[in-house]
């Protein structure tokens, strides 16, 4: 049973990591804004759909343009 | 009737037909090329109509020429990278996210930008050069998005916000979660082998995990004790730190002496609960601030005029700080002035609505003394300054000792009050209990006398409060009541006077009623003023202009302002002049000026027809407000404004309800104290700066805001203009939150009573303590939770069938 020990040591260790990810976000300021990333989030998939027309007419001219978006996928 | 695409509003005069889209204004289509040409179209497509109208001012932002200004306003600075934050309160919408995030589309040199939605802010990073800031300002206002800049931003601040009660919370719900796990073997009291074996591992483990929560999460509340007990208060916290301290001594002699598995479990459980309590109590709207003075409202820079070495009069961007005496400014159209001056140059016509409670601009002459913070309304002028702005009329208001008293903690809260009794109430029994055991049985007295102390700690007590509290605030929010604290609450449920200003507080700030009052005017005549007024920028002109028939605008042929008079003009053969009464009567006429009123007096031809009079509109439901607060409450008006409207708010408002007139800040401020003396416990309802000082001596401080965006001074709660007349509401919601706090008090004694009973007959099992203890605790939170929630529902019911 002193397998126990192990065990424990273990079980502890993947909470404490967890512990220390949370106050590590929560200092970084990770949770002041939860509003807007759920929107930005929409944003993304639109952004790349009007790209795609973007292309479609307008293709030479565009395209530096929609290169910019697709290298910043944050934005 | 045409909406415009780009804001929405209403096209009224004429409407712009382009790329096949009405817009209302250049402005709205100057936004509109601007984002279709940089392919931003998408920005329509997220949210119908979601621009805002341009409101560019020329010359607005020259202050950001001003190198040490840039540098304060600046986050950062590399040389190469500079980030900025701007506080923009037109940010509304998803579009307004959208296109904030891709200024890097319409601007080279941004590199990014990210949008804080709750906070209306948005950060941006963007390569330095010459008026890189600047020219990222001007951008923002082109599109619609003028960023606040304030004289309060050039005191750097520091930012870091106090996140130690979500850490505190978060360490005592990761030990709670261990501890509980660790200690379930010992719960079922089995004999096994292993389970003996691992005992006093599992316990060394528990004894572990409580030293961050004791020492760290509780550290709260055995500094507050501390504070308490010095000040001879025996405040809520004295029982919890006893009890915390005593579980957690008591736990480890147990453990110590090999005795039990000690109370670990509890310790850890009972300091989540609180803790999360006092989370729950915070609520913040983090686009409101309830802490702000002259300085969010001031300009952070003025435009200096000095002389050069050559002799030539140079215009400078200077800091309002740096401001001295004898300085010449040059103050704008729409601009602030900062300072108290002497108009030297030009057409003074300065609103001091905000400042002083003065309903209408007031016009000065050239040697007049403009005090600081009035807006300028008419062109340009160049003053001199008096006071540099530590020193202004307003601002000195600031120095007054109320600003820099700390009010928290300066009243017995009810939590408090209980907390007196119960605490005197426990030790007692406490020490009967010991001193019966030490008689019958002394190895168990030690035991019972700990025993009480731990199960009697008054967590569900204290809990009861904050989620009470809490949800009230939130019901509150979601009626457009926005309170700083949940102590607001108590406070307003004992107020017994209730302080009204008038101008913008009981009057709207937008609309004006305007009667007229003379000889009718001949369809001609009619048309002739209508053109007129429809060229001149005088407010009264335009507020006029706005209720009138827009039929036939003729080109005049004639037109003569002179500022602080009239307007003549003519058209055809008639003639027609408008303006004070001096200005257009005949001095054959003799009339009586309508003392105190604003008027607008009109002659066609050179005879007298009458005037327009102005008086400012009362917000709905005033009469009935007073009516039904001064049931249970006193009710006065105090208003900076002159006599002008005595008559018709005593003809409207209740008998009994007392009024004063001329008021200044200072003046507001004392009459308060002088209530407060008098054992009255106040509530002041306000809404500009002259009301500051009033509002922050007053127990409880409420600001009328039409636009919560905008500027408000700082108080204890911002409430919604379109909600005033459900002020009586509120107030009565706050005594049924308060009743609530009283019968959550019942139920966690009731409680308590178990507990001890276990406690002095020397029953208490960890196991008891570890059940009873969460069941007190959450039926308290879902009792607070549930009756105020209904009672939060009958508030909108009642708030919902009145309007």
């Amino acid at each position: 049973m002193t397998i126990i020990y192990m065990l424990l040591a273990l079980s502890l260790l993947v909470a404490i990591i967890f512990f220390v990810l949370f106050i590590f976000s929560v200092r970084k300021g990770q949770y002041d804004d939860t509003y807007t990333p759920s929107v930005r989030m929409l944003f993304d998939d639109e952004l790349v759909k009007e790209n795609a027309e973007l292309t479609g007419d307008n293709a030479g001219k565009k395209l530096n343009k929609t290169k910019v978006n697709l290298t910043n996928p944050d934005k | 009737m045409v909406n415009c695409f780009h804001c929405g509003d209403e096209c009224r005069d004429d409407v712009i037909t382009h790329d096949e889209k009405s817009f209302c204004c250049h402005g709205c289509k100057t936004v509109y090329d601007i984002l279709h040409d940089s392919d931003l179209g998408y920005y329509y497509d997220i949210e119908k109509n979601p621009g805002i109208s341009p409101n560019e001012i020329a010359g607005k932002f020259d202050f950001l020429d001003n190198q040490t200004i840039v540098e304060k306003l600046l986050e950062f600075n590399d040389g190469k990278m500079q980030i900025v934050s701007f506080v923009i309160p037109s940010i509304h919408c998803s579009s307004c996210i959208w296109i904030l995030e891709n200024l890097n589309k319409l601007s080279p040199s941004v590199t990014s930008s990210q949008v804080n939605f709750p906070e209306k802010t948005v950060r941006i990073s963007f390569s330095s050069g010459e008026d890189a800031l600047k020219n990222l300002v001007i951008l923002l206002s082109r599109i619609g998005y003028e960023p606040y800049i304030s004289l309060d931003d050039s005191d750097k601040k520091d930012k870091n916000v106090d996140r130690s009660l979500i850490f505190k919370l978060t360490v005592a719900g990761f030990a709670f979660g261990n501890i509980m796990f660790l200690s379930l073997p010992e719960y079922f009291e089995g004999s096994e082998f292993w389970l003996d074996k691992f005992k006093p591992f599992f316990r060394w483990l528990m004894f572990a995990f409580s030293l961050p929560v004791v020492f760290y999460s509780a550290s709260g509340y055995f500094i507050s004790a501390y504070k308490g007990l010095r000040s001879k208060i025996l405040n809520i916290d004295v029982p919890i730190a006893l009890g915390v301290a005593v579980l957690f001594i008591r736990s480890t002699i147990d453990i110590v002496m090999d005795w039990g598995t000690g109370f670990f479990d509890s310790l850890a459980g009972l300091l989540f609960f609180l803790l999360l309590g006092k989370f729950f109590q915070q609520k913040t709207y983090s686009y409101l601030s309830f802490e702000r003075d002259y300085k969010s409202y001031f300009p952070i820079a003025v435009t200096r005029l000095f002389k050069n070495p050559e002799g030539n009069t140079v215009e400078e961007q200077a800091e309002v700080y740096k401001v001295e005496k004898g300085d010449r400014l040059l103050i704008r159209n729409n601009e602030i002035i900062p300072v108290d001056a002497i108009l030297i140059k030009g057409n003074a016509l300065i609103d001091y609505s905000f400042v002083t409670g003065e309903a209408e601009p007031i016009s000065k002459q050239s040697g007049d003394k403009l005090f600081a913070g009035g807006k300028q309304q008419a062109g340009i002028i160049e003053v001199e300054v008096l006071k540099p702005v530590s020193q202004s009329y307003l601002t000195q208001l600031w120095s007054n000792d109320v600003f820099s008293k700390d009010r928290t903690g300066v009243f017995e809260s009810l939590t408090d009050s209980i907390s007196k009794r119960f605490t005197v109430t426990l030790l007692t029994i406490a020490f009967i209990a010991t001193i019966f055991w030490m008689v019958v049985d002394p190895s168990k007295a030690f035991n019972v006398f700990t025993a009480v102390l731990i199960v009697a700690c008054p967590c569900a007590i204290a809990l009861a409060a904050p989620f009470t509290l809490g949800n009230v605030l939130r019901i509150f929010g979601r009626e457009k009541l926005y309170l700083k604290e949940a102590s607001v609450i108590e406070q307003m449920a004992k107020l017994d006077t209730v302080v009204f200003d008038k101008t913008g507080t009981l009057t709207t700030n937008q609309k004006n009623l305007i009667t007229y009052e003379g000889v009718a005017l001949t369809e001609e005549e009619q048309k002739l003023l209508t053109s007129t007024l429809r060229a001149s920028s005088h407010p009264l002109s335009r507020s006029l202009y706005s209720i009138l028939d827009k039929n036939d605008i003729q080109t005049l042929d004639e037109f003569e302002e002179e500022v602080g008079k009239g307007i003549s003009a003519s058209y055809n053969d008639n003639s027609i002049k408008v303006g004070s009464y001096e200005f257009v009567g005949d001095s054959s006429d003799s009339i009586d000026e309508i003392k105190n009123k604003t008027t607008v007096h009109i002659s066609a031809n050179k005879v007298y027809k009458g005037c327009y009079v102005f008086n400012s509109e009362y917000r709905t439901g005033v009469a009935d407000v007073f009516e039904q607060i001064g049931k249970d409450k006193e009710v006065i008006v105090l208003s900076g404004d002159n006599e002008g409207e005595r008559e018709r708010l005593e003809a409207m408002l209740p008998q009994g309800v007392k009024l004063y007139f001329n008021q200044k800040p200072n003046d507001k401020l004392n009459f308060i104290k002088s209530l407060q003396q008098e054992g009255k416990r106040v509530l002041m309802i306000g809404d500009g700066l002259n009301d500051a000082g009033a509002l922050k001596q007053s127990d409880v401080g409420f600001v009328i805001s039409e636009n919560t965006n905008v500027f408000s001074p700082a108080c204890d709660g911002i409430l919604d203009a379109s909600k005033f007349d459900k002020i009586p509401d509120y107030l009565n919601f706050s005594k049924k939150g308060v009743q609530v706090i009283k019968w959550a008090f019942v139920l966690s004694l009731f409680y308590n009573l178990i507990g001890i009973s276990f406690a002095v007959t020397g029953h208490l099992l960890p196991v008891v303590a570890a059940i009873l203890m969460p069941l007190s605790s959450i039926s308290v939170v879902v009792f607070t939770t549930v009756t105020t929630q209904s009672i939060g529902k009958k508030l909108r019911m009642s708030i919902n069938k009145k309007s």
